[in-house]
């Protein structure tokens, strides 16, 4: 394998791993605050064809991306009711919310699969993507992958550096503290649920507009359930959360690479890998328990309500 | 007052009585006739192909036949279930639009004797289970005609589904096709285990363009392929439908399949009492098989070619399978002055010389 | 004016019974708009949807070989989750089971014997065993997280079923194309009722969930599961093991859908295919909770849940309605019955300002 392709993986891994970046981060921030959203892939698709759907009739990126979000954080909204006011299981509401965005996306989107869009232009950075690979790497791509490098920035900020974050971190670990010190548990958490929701949302806007732009049903195609993934392989900390979704967009890509090269390996175990691979990390990871026990929120999926218990 | 109300009640139930026997009467008389298919009918792809092919047979026998059909059908057990509903719900001729409804359109046919059914791509026939396919490696050769004639790095790029004969066969028509205008070309093959994922589709289409592909074509079911290549500068071919809005500049032709004339004409012959069970396996000559418009781009003489095969394959007098074809190895599967069989097509498991790589087992 | 969440003393026993019924009726109002909305009368809709499908044997007969898998699976993971064991993995299960089943089917394929069906049952029960051990012994014995590698294994799952009905499991006849052969009469479960599809597996499935039941009610195991659940610690200070609960959650939903793979295949199917499931394992997680974790519940809901697939194929097959609006109903549905089991342990009380002061 020459250098130019090895290369061309690593920047078409960022492009792929995007939809992860921006789902896998959000629900980093619903999970730190104890809550587990199984209904990622639900939202991603509702949020991609509302991002659709904006773009369709108004032509600007901005409005579709915000459409994408506001969607998402609806779908979100849903989920909150139920589990956070409503106590319901988690689990089961989340799986819920995907039946219901997978009909939903598409019923929305039933008058909508017969259009093109342009998609997103990708923007230059002048000087800086005229480095010699760290600029093809960094500095070419479209405006909604430069966001999602500032979101990771935004959010480990907000998160190791921030007083807010101390406090949601708080509330994952032990939510009956944090209430006891006087803080607001639920609506915290309403709001952790929200942003999970609006990334989700905007993930699928990312598919729908820029790198498929086109809408069919279902396109998001389980990349939601990775996202899910993602988070655990990461250890719940942003910075892994970019290298797992950029990683799992590298083996992605490099499988199709082999089987162009002609390798005779079966398409079915290549495309295993991906899977394969983040069972063996999140095994590896889970192996120390104070890895773990550090940085998983002690109260995820765990119902919490403060006028119970 | 009050016979009075009642004549004119008597008289609306009788109205409406002889209305609705009429009306019944008329959607009695009307053959109906039902469709499964396999996905959400959508803007291109396999299953917009065939509801085109419904549209249009509507179309022609409107006024006599009604129809209907049902989206997204998983293989198995529910296909089983739905083609028996449209059965007994007063469906006389059914069509089933995808390889895994074969056992249960044939199951449910046994249990309907006396309606008729229509699987598409399979190869079990009975006394009221027919098949049909196109010959879409015809469309293949011509369409690896103008990738042939149009590549600059003689390496053209497939996006394949699954390793089933079919697709098998599309990649090798394509290839011969390319290498009967230039022998030098290599296809290089991605599998993405999957009839539809736009996001793996683009990915494959991708590694492919920076592997040297040039001309990028696809035997999978979205637009993702072209809209790659039309935002990487390349070409693409499509596949199923004509695809052009999504990439003007790339697209340069599509290997489309054409069900209207096969869905008109099996319908005709159940409203005549003359339906058969036959294994249709239609191509250019039925005009199954047809080229979407060309791209300006492709020059004159590539055009009267593609043409002048087209009318070679049409009236028989050329096979895209004719001899001499060497497998990969270079080993001759078809001598000089033969052509493969149809039995040997559809069970075609091997590469011809020019793909690059091996069948996935 | 402020509404304040309560919690009941003890679980209301009349709210068990009215919550479902609040869904429904809630279910129904949406239904309405949903319907109105889309210029379809609702009552056809609704008649459409509910009764249409099963106003005949062959329809009921649907609707139990439907639910079938989606009450076995559930009551299988019913035992993992009360423990709080998150098993996500029972596609996989399934796959895996239909896989091991399968195969005894096909190497047995000119055999006759009364065995064949028993022995392709217990090879999915082991084939979902197997599977499931992988998330139980990573779980135990390096912590991983049991929804994460359930969940990643599904996919595995689906493609391994998929290589080997693409290869070595491919009926030899079948030019190529990707299904194992048609098993033989000897491993297909008889039809029970003539003129329908309900077949012997039914029974299994039933058989599973009472068995279930059983289990889980009345035996020690299943009294240490409930504890577990209920409280981790608690479950450690009396002496319960609990690797031994982890194990026994998991493997429960792993035999459970490694059965329901072979049901599937054995029942509706005939043959193995590259795919042999519209998605059961996950559907089960649904029907589990919607049943409260309890089998007799998930048994109900296993009904209703099969009752939304039917039908979304009714409806679109009588009014045309898009196929997608099955999924935003099950969604709803899903959606109330969560939402409205609330009312059983909590109640709701209105309660002004003032006399909150006071």
């Amino acid at each position: 394998m020459d250098f130019d392709i090895f290369i061309h993986i690593l920047i078409a891994a960022i492009a792929a791993g995007t939809p992860f970046v921006y789902a896998a981060l959000g629900e980093l921030i619903t999970e730190k605050s104890g809550v587990l959203n199984l209904g990622v892939e639900g939202m991603m698709l509702v949020g991609a064809i509302s991002g659709f759907i904006a773009m369709a009739k108004t032509g600007s990126i901005l409005v579709a991306v915000l459409c994408g979000m506001t969607a998402g954080a609806l779908m979100a909204g849903i989920f909150a009711v139920l589990t956070l006011t409503l106590m319901a299981n988690q689990v089961a509401s989340g799986l819920a919310l995907t039946i219901f965005g997978v009909g939903m996306s598409a019923f929305l989107g039933l008058k909508y699969t017969s259009i093109a869009l342009p998609g997103v232009p990708e923007i230059h950075i002048p000087i800086l993507s005229n480095i010699p690979v760290v600029g093809q790497l960094f500095f070419s791509h479209d405006m909604l992958i430069y966001c999602s490098g500032a979101l990771f920035v935004a959010i480990s900020w907000f998160l190791y550096k921030s007083k807010s974050g101390l406090i949601l971190r708080g509330i994952g670990e032990a939510p009956k503290s944090a209430h006891a010190l006087g803080y607001n548990v639920i609506k915290i958490r309403y709001m952790a649920v929200l942003f999970g929701g609006a990334m989700a949302g905007l993930g699928g806007t990312y598919l729908s507009i820029a790198y498929t732009p086109m809408w069919v049903e279902g396109m998001v195609a389980g990349r939601g359930w990775v996202s899910l993934a993602l988070v655990v392989f990461a250890t719940w900390r942003p910075a892994r959360v970019m290298l797992g979704a950029y990683l799992f967009g590298a083996i992605t890509i490099a499988q199709f690479h082999i089987q162009g090269f002609g390798i005779d390996i079966p398409a079915q175990l290549l495309s295993m890998l991906p899977y394969v691979a983040t069972i063996v990390v999140l095994v590896f990871i889970s192996r120390d328990q104070n890895t773990i026990r550090l940085n998983s929120p002690a109260s995820l999926g765990i119902t919490y309500h403060p006028n119970v218990q | 007052m009050t016979s009075m109300k009642k004549h004119v009640l008597s008289v609306f139930i009788l109205l409406a009585c002889v209305a609705g026997f009429t009306l019944s009467a008329s959607a009695e008389d009307k053959l109906k006739v039902g469709f499964v298919y396999i996905s959400p009918v959508g803007d291109a792809g396999w299953t917009y192909q065939h509801d085109l092919g419904r549209l249009e047979l509507e179309k022609n026998l409107g006024d006599k036949i009604v129809t209907k059909y049902i989206e997204s059908v998983p293989e198995g057990p529910e296909a089983e279930r739905v083609i028996r509903d449209l059965a007994k719900s007063g469906h006389d001729l059914i069509f089933t639009t995808s390889f895994g409804y074969m056992n249960p359109t044939l199951k449910v046919a046994k249990m309907f004797p006396k309606k008729y059914f229509e699987h598409s791509t399979g190869y079990k026939t009975t006394k009221n289970v027919g098949t049909y396919m196109c010959r879409f490696y015809e469309g293949r050769y011509l369409t690896g005609i103008v990738a042939g004639k149009m590549t600059k790095s003689n390496t053209l790029g497939y996006v394949a589904a699954f390793p089933i004969p079919e697709v098998i066969r599309g990649i090798n028509a394509f290839t011969l096709g390319a290498k009967s205008v230039n022998p030098d070309i290599q296809v290089k093959v991605i599998w993405v285990n999957s009839w539809f994922d736009p996001g793996k589709e683009r990915e494959a289409s991708e590694a492919l363009i920076t592997q040297g592909a040039d001309v990028i074509t696809h035997h999978t079911d979205s637009t993702a392929p072209t809209l790659t290549a039309e935002e990487k500068g390349v070409y693409s071919i499509a596949y199923h439908s004509d695809m052009s809005k999504y990439g003007p500049k790339a697209h340069l032709t599509a290997a489309t399949h054409v069900y209207g004339d096969f869905y008109t004409k099996t319908t005709q012959a159940v409203l005549d009492n003359t339906w058969k069970s036959d294994a249709v396996w239609s191509g250019i000559k039925e005009g199954s098989i047809e080229l979407a418009p060309m791209n300006p781009v492709v020059p004159a003489d590539v055009v009267a070619l593609v043409e002048k095969t087209t009318k070679a394959i049409a009236d028989g007098s050329f096979h895209p399978f004719q001899g001499p074809v060497k497998d990969q190895s270079g080993k001759v599967v078809v001598e000089a002055g033969k052509s493969l069989t149809d039995k040997d097509l559809l069970g075609m498991s091997y590469y011809v010389e020019g793909v690059l790589g091996k069948i996935p087992k | 004016m402020l509404l304040k969440i309560e919690p009941r003393s003890e679980p209301s026993k009349t709210m068990k019974y009215m919550s479902p019924l609040i869904a429904a009726i809630l279910m129904l109002i949406s239904g309405l708009i949903i319907f109105t909305l889309l210029g379809k009368n609702p009552v056809e809709a609704f008649h459409a949807f509910f009764i249409e499908p099963v106003n005949d044997l062959y329809g009921i007969g649907e609707l139990f070989i439907k639910a079938s898998p989606l009450m076995l699976i559930g009551t299988g993971l019913a035992i993992g989750f009360r423990a709080s064991i998150w098993n996500i993995g029972a596609e996989g299960q399934l796959a895996v089971g239909a896989l091991f089943g399968g195969y005894i089917a096909i190497i047995f394929n000119d055999s006759n014997s009364f065995f064949i069906l028993p022995l392709m049952i217990l090879a999915g029960a082991a084939g979902g065993i197997v599977w499931a051990s992988i998330p139980a012994f990573l779980k135990t014995v390096f912590n991983a997280n049991e929804i994460l590698v359930s969940l990643m294994l599904n996919y595995v799952a689906i493609l391994l079923l998929a290589l080997l009905v693409h290869g070595p499991l491919r009926d030899p006849d079948g030019y190529g194309f990707p299904q194992s052969v048609l098993f033989a009469d000897s491993a297909i479960l008889p039809i029970l009722i003539e003129g329908t599809r309900f077949h012997a597996g039914v029974l299994v499935a039933c058989a599973g969930v009472v068995i279930g039941w059983i289990f889980l009610l009345k035996s020690f195991t299943g009294f240490q599961i409930q504890v577990a659940g209920l409280a981790q610690k608690a479950a450690s200070y009396a002496g319960f093991q609990y690797k031994k609960l982890i194990w026994i959650g998991l493997l429960s939903g792993g035999v459970t859908a490694g059965i329901a793979g072979v049901l599937e295949i054995a029942g509706p199917i005939g043959q193995l295919l590259p795919s042999v499931s519209p998605g059961y394992g996950y559907a089960a997680i649904i029907v589990a909770f919607v049943g409260r974790l309890h089998p007799g519940g998930i048994f109900l809901s296993s009904l209703l849940m099969a009752l939304l697939y039917l039908g979304g194929e009714s409806g679109q097959m009588n009014l045309d309605l898009p196929a997608a609006v099955t999924g935003i109903f099950q969604g709803l549905l899903l959606f109330y019955l969560l939402a409205a089991d609330f009312l059983i342990n909590y109640r709701i009380r209105i309660t002004t300002p003032q006399q909150e002061a006071i």
